[in-house]
């Protein structure tokens, strides 16, 4: 099954839940913020699909548009196909679902993505930072992140010696 | 007849300060400390080709029995902290080797938000090499550089004799 054909089934079956197919080199079908956990069961569910594996979950932030967008990637060993998922969050109150029942994997996942971009996914187990020290302040993949000038007494700027 | 006519003929004289130095130099254990990268080169200046146990380094997985500290790699944020913990819990006498453009001063990472722009802004550096990362060559010769280092050092001449006495005055 190709994109088209899932954008297809998954309009039938979620109505409104499903938003129109993005075209690209991968291309992607939007769902809405609320429905993704029931989406990503059933595609993990249904034989005809049986996406077993989420490769990846990232963010991106677009401020133009007042968004955060979460990817998935998710891929179906037993069928050898793959999909794209794309959910936009707004930015000021970014909260989605998570979907860690689905993919255990997705509790690592979601932690980075919550570490780099604020996401707050509902529902998830151990929402702390990943990568991040615990004390730091922000979320550094935002594009109006600034900068601090240190962290702990260590500035953060490299003084030039000429 | 003079005093060392006296002695057996096996007897080498030496002051004693070069021999504490070239005693310590000759045991030089770094303490293994690869964050990145540079790591894979520094296992190949421990390894067979370039053999740094020639000069007496060894590594040690722990501070508590290090001399030398060689910081390999890029140093984030995070880490800078625990590095700050782990030079302080290395006994005195204690040395640091940055190695590589990250640990000098960022290198390629300087401008990202999670990585300390040198290793210097947390703990002092005895010796730099440069290099991305610097062939086993290079931290050979940066592990020499420090020998000659350590040789000049007095210990046993008491610090801050001038300011008692000044303060005296």
């Amino acid at each position: 099954m190709d994109a088209a054909a899932f954008h297809q089934a998954l309009q039938s079956r979620f109505g409104d839940a499903i938003g129109p197919l993005e075209s690209g080199f991968d291309p992607a079908i939007r769902v809405a913020p609320g429905r993704i956990a029931e989406v990503c069961e059933h595609l993990k569910k249904d034989a005809a699909s049986a996406f077993d594996c989420c490769s990846n979950i990232s963010g991106v932030d677009y401020p133009k548009r007042s968004e955060i967008e979460v990817v998935y990637h998710l891929f179906s060993y037993p069928k050898r196909h793959a999909l794209v998922l794309k959910v936009g969050v707004p930015r000021d109150n970014p909260a989605m679902p998570s979907v860690y029942r689905v993919w255990a994997t997705a509790i690592w996942q979601e932690r980075e993505v919550f570490d780099l971009l604020g996401v707050v996914f509902a529902g998830h187990p151990d929402l702390r930072r990943i990568l991040l020290p615990e004390d730091w302040v922000g979320h550094p993949l935002r594009k109006d992140f600034v900068e601090p000038t240190e962290y702990h007494g260590i500035s953060t700027k490299r003084e030039s010696m000429l | 007849m003079s005093l060392l006519n006296t002695m057996p003929e096996f007897t080498v004289t030496t002051k004693i300060d070069e021999m504490l130095n070239w005693t310590r130099k000759s045991s030089l254990w770094y303490m293994l400390f690869g964050l990145a990268c540079c790591a894979i080169e520094m296992m190949q200046t421990g390894g067979p080709r370039s053999d740094l146990d020639r000069f007496g380094a060894v590594p040690r997985a722990t501070p508590r029995q290090s001399d030398l500290m060689i910081v390999a790699g890029t140093l984030t944020l995070k880490m800078a902290l625990r590095t700050k913990v782990l030079y302080d819990q290395m006994p005195d006498p204690k040395y640091v080797i940055s190695m590589g453009s990250c640990s000098n001063c960022g290198g390629l990472f300087q401008l990202a938000y999670s990585v300390c722009d040198g290793v210097d802004k947390v703990i002092p550096v005895d010796v730099y090499v440069p290099g991305c990362p610097p062939r086993p060559e290079s931290l050979t010769e940066g592990l020499l550089k420090l020998q000659e280092k350590m040789m000049q050092e007095k210990w046993l001449v008491r610090r801050g004799e001038d300011e008692v006495a000044a303060a005296g005055a």
